[in-house]
């Protein structure tokens, strides 16, 4: 192949549209995570308060988690339509959540009984001791799980160019197309740099919240 | 014999963990390593089966460098028990019994059948061998690993805090077994604790260390008891020495004089007329087989009735053969009369040792147990400590075994 | 659901080399040579770090990186590189595999009490005896759900093999989104569906039998009086 790897010119004669591609990719790959976070930390909080619950809820998410994405993304073209975000968003919403939801209860049964009883012991209630001794334990945990349910989910946004929609992901059809290397690879590294952010990101926001405990490494 | 020799731990930064160490554990005999944490009796103990390496000096096992030895091979003549046990968790406790006769090629019916005799040994109940780890208690899983550590019937067992992870109860019976397996097996055992009772129940020789791991004192617990080596030690000892050193002087040396006995079935009037005839202000009431139920004032009797539908009074009593000093103290402390019940070796009423009697032999102990200041009669230590020496090897003089104070309880509660 | 019958109950799409069985074969070989590469990377390694505890640090952060690869972006890269064929297929998806099975293998052994390893050293077990007769064991959930875990992902993602030309089961995917044929492409993503699900329930019933029930503390019924 003659062509070189990556033709700088072409980046810069492109840049506006790689930046609206990284910004779709962003919207969509986010967006599912914040969202999952958001339903799984009641979630989580339900079925750590019923036990019972758990086992069916992880199982249902397990079986999701299992479901290949294109396959998800192509069925739902029918309800939320070829090449809209959404297509892309709830199943990976799903996705998200199949990993948060187990980060939740594991950081909440991982709350020492001795500290739970003491709280009760020192008149906290259950819903103040919840949001003020439990949570801020379980966090170190939960945000593990953040971490890998953001990398993934910001590779997995990609697949949705095949059905029309997905970020960055357009520039490899764009290359593979045009038989052009650049924008694949510009593709690549785009979604590598997103992900090593959004995991700092993450890692700088366990360090603020849980002053008392060194960030984790790698889950 | 398990030899160190000038041993010194140093690590990479610069920590010394154990420092010039020199000392024997005899064969068929119980050495305790006990010191506070960060004295370097884990890291002694683990250098004896190379799981860590001397820096410099020796360690020999029958006169033979434990360098020369491949570490596999050493430790699989070696048994080896820690503190949660280290069960496997995945194999069942039958498997995990034989885990060095299978690593040593014994065909796996030979491994199972010892397997399973050592439960018995140990005390598990058959039923238990297919379980697995979890599913048994913590004291059970303890035997387990003693079980493991004596499968392949090493001469050696060294014990790293086996029992410090269980309950006192269960602790003390743990101990208990190990005494009685002990004299059965008569293994060279080190043994690590950092409970310096531990260390006096078990040890027929204790090691004291200190910070840095330098050794304080070795010498046997009556000797600790009576001489510590320094503040350190006697600091580490903790209170009531003097009561506590009784334990290792033998109650036979105790004056008993005989006892006025009464039966049980016998009516209050020959009551009091036995203890009229006999001038006695207490007679002591045996069943038909001739063991002491309690004692019987004449002044309290009622006016009818046999002594076996009257409320008695609590006694002790004590193994006159067996037991120590301070059971026979005990004893005394017992029953309200002041006198222990000594017994001989088939229960049987020896005599009774009265509180003069009592004091006599503790005068004669106080001499033996005295602190560092030189002896009066230089004569008398060197004697003394023989006789402890004697003692010990014969194996009675420990703690009253539990149950030997039971009579008196039974009777007090009856 | 009626797409998926219609799907199916067509014979056409049961026969000939674009049949479901002849797929389905092609799927399984991209998934399946995949995996098996990817183990034989990644089980040795993450044994060799786990059980060493030494360049855990380095590997678990290039695990993690190569995490956020796309595997779309991975397989067209690799094949106007290298060129068309099978081979630049695998590539991607072992990339893919290879995070899960290592971190996992990592995690498991590093979790082994270390009470555990030293009575296993302390009886006499040599280093490899005390790795695959007492660490091993104990890992195993961990190193099948890192697994089971790179299965489910690989057997999910070769179905982009379709976009580059190549079979499998998302040539029905793909071929109905470019042919507006919606039948097509919701029987091949039932199908993979169907097949994730089928990898999952493989691995929960491997789980059964090869965890030690002291290690899973499910106990046979029956057995444990």
């Amino acid at each position: 192949m003659d062509e070189p790897l990556v033709r700088w010119d072409w980046i810069a004669r492109n840049a506006g549209t790689i930046g609206g591609l990284l910004g779709d990719h962003m919207v969509m790959s986010l967006v599912p995570v914040v969202v999952a976070l958001l339903v799984a930390v009641p979630l989580g909080l339900l079925c750590s308060r019923w036990r019972w619950l758990y086992q069916p809820t992880v199982g249902v998410t397990n079986v999701v988690y299992s479901l290949p994405s294109l396959a998800v993304f192509s069925l739902l073209i029918p309800i939320t339509g070829l090449a809209e975000p959404g297509t892309v968003i709830v199943p990976l919403t799903f996705y998200s959540l199949a990993v948060l939801l187990p980060s939740v209860v594991d950081g909440l049964a991982a709350v020492p009984e001795s500290v739970r009883q003491s709280a009760t012991a020192m008149g906290f209630g259950p819903l103040r001791r919840l949001v003020q001794v439990e949570l801020p334990i379980a966090v170190p945990v939960v945000l593990a799980g953040t971490r890998v349910a953001a990398v993934s989910s910001i590779s997995l946004v990609s697949i949705g160019s095949l059905i029309g929609r997905g970020g960055l992901g357009y520039l490899f059809i764009d290359g593979w197309q045009r038989t052009f290397p650049t924008p694949i690879v510009v593709g690549i590294v785009l979604t590598v740099l997103l992900a090593v952010l959004a995991d700092g990101v993450i890692i700088f926001a366990q360090r603020v919240l849980t002053p008392w405990s060194r960030a984790r490494s790698a889950a | 014999m398990i030899t160190f020799e000038q041993v010194t731990k140093r690590y990479a930064d610069g920590t010394v963990a154990v420092s010039d160490l020199s000392l024997e554990a005899p064969t068929g005999r119980i050495t305790v390593f006990v010191g506070p944490s960060g004295c370097g009796k884990t890291t002694s103990l683990r250098m004896i089966n190379r799981m860590i390496d001397a820096s410099s000096g020796r360690i020999l096992i029958d006169d033979r460098d434990v360098r020369g030895v491949d570490p596999a091979e050493l430790r699989r003549g070696i048994g080896y028990v820690i503190q949660q046990a280290g069960l496997f968790p995945h194999r069942r406790v039958l498997d995990n019994i034989a885990t060095v006769p299978y690593l040593l090629g014994w065909d796996k019916r030979r491994a199972r059948d010892r397997a399973a005799e050592l439960m018995e040994l140990v005390g598990l109940d058959a039923g238990l061998a297919s379980r697995y780890p979890f599913q048994l208690s913590g004291g059970q899983q303890q035997r387990v690993g003693v079980a493991r550590a004596l499968a392949a019937d090493p001469p050696i067992l060294l014990m790293d805090e086996p029992f410090s992870a269980v309950d006192p109860v269960v602790r003390a019976s743990l101990q208990d077994e190990l005494l009685r397996l002990q004299e059965e097996l008569h293994k060279t055992i080190v043994f690590v604790t950092h409970d310096i009772d531990e260390a006096i129940k078990l040890g027929d020789s204790i090691a004291v260390l200190r910070v840095g791991g330098r050794l304080a004192q070795l010498a046997s617990p009556a000797e600790l008891l009576a001489r510590p080596a320094d503040d350190f030690v006697a600091g580490f000892l903790g209170r009531d020495r003097g009561i506590r050193s009784l334990s290792f002087v033998p109650a036979r040396s105790v004056r008993l004089r005989p006892v006025t006995t009464v039966s049980l079935s016998a009516d209050v009037d020959e009551a009091r007329r036995t203890a009229r005839d006999a001038g006695e202000d207490w007679l002591l009431a045996v069943g038909d087989d001739g063991t002491p139920r309690g004692w019987v004032s004449p002044l309290d009797l009622p006016r009818a009735g046999t002594l076996a539908e009257t409320p008695l009074l609590a006694f002790g009593s004590y193994d006159r053969d067996a037991d120590s000093l301070r059971a026979a103290l005990d004893a005394a402390l017992l029953s309200p009369t002041g006198h222990a019940v000594a017994l001989d070796g088939d229960g049987a009423i020896a005599g009774v040792a009265t509180q003069r009697a009592l004091s006599e032999a503790l005068a004669e102990a106080a001499a033996l147990t005295a602190p560092p200041p030189r002896p009066v009669s230089p004569g008398l230590r060197p004697d003394a400590s023989g006789a402890h020496r004697d003692g010990e090897h014969a194996g009675g003089v420990r703690e009253a075994p539990p149950g030997s104070m039971g009579d008196g309880r039974e009777a007090s509660r009856g | 659901m009626t797409w998926f019958w219609e799907f199916v109950s067509d014979p056409a799409n049961w026969s000939g080399p674009s049949g479901i069985p002849a797929r389905l074969l092609e799927h399984l070989t991209y998934s399946g040579v995949s995996l098996l590469l990817a183990a034989a990377i990644a089980l040795p390694l993450g044994l060799l770090i786990g059980h060493t505890g030494r360049g855990g640090i380095v590997a678990l952060v290039a695990a993690n990186a190569a995490r956020a690869l796309p595997t779309l972006g991975l397989l067209v890269l690799v094949i106007l590189l290298i060129g068309y064929g099978v081979a630049p297929v695998l590539i991607p998806l072992v990339v893919l595999a290879i995070p899960p099975i290592l971190v996992n293998t990592y995690a498991g052994l590093r979790g082994v009490d270390a009470d555990l390893r030293d009575a296993a050293r302390g009886m006499g077990l040599r280093g490899p005896q005390v790795l695959f007769r007492v660490s091993i064991p104990v890992a195993l959930p961990l190193i099948l759900l890192g697994l089971r875990l790179a299965a489910i992902q690989v057997v999910s993602t070769a179905t982009v093999a379709a976009f580059v030309g190549l079979g499998g089961l998302g040539r029905f995917i793909v071929d109905g989104l470019a042919t507006k044929q919606y039948p097509s492409t919701a029987g091949g993503a039932v199908l993979v569906a169907l097949l994730a699900l089928l990898v999952q329930g493989i691995f929960t019933v491997l789980q059964r039998v090869i965890v030690s029930p002291g290690v899973s503390g499910r106990v046979p019924v029956g057995k444990a009086g």
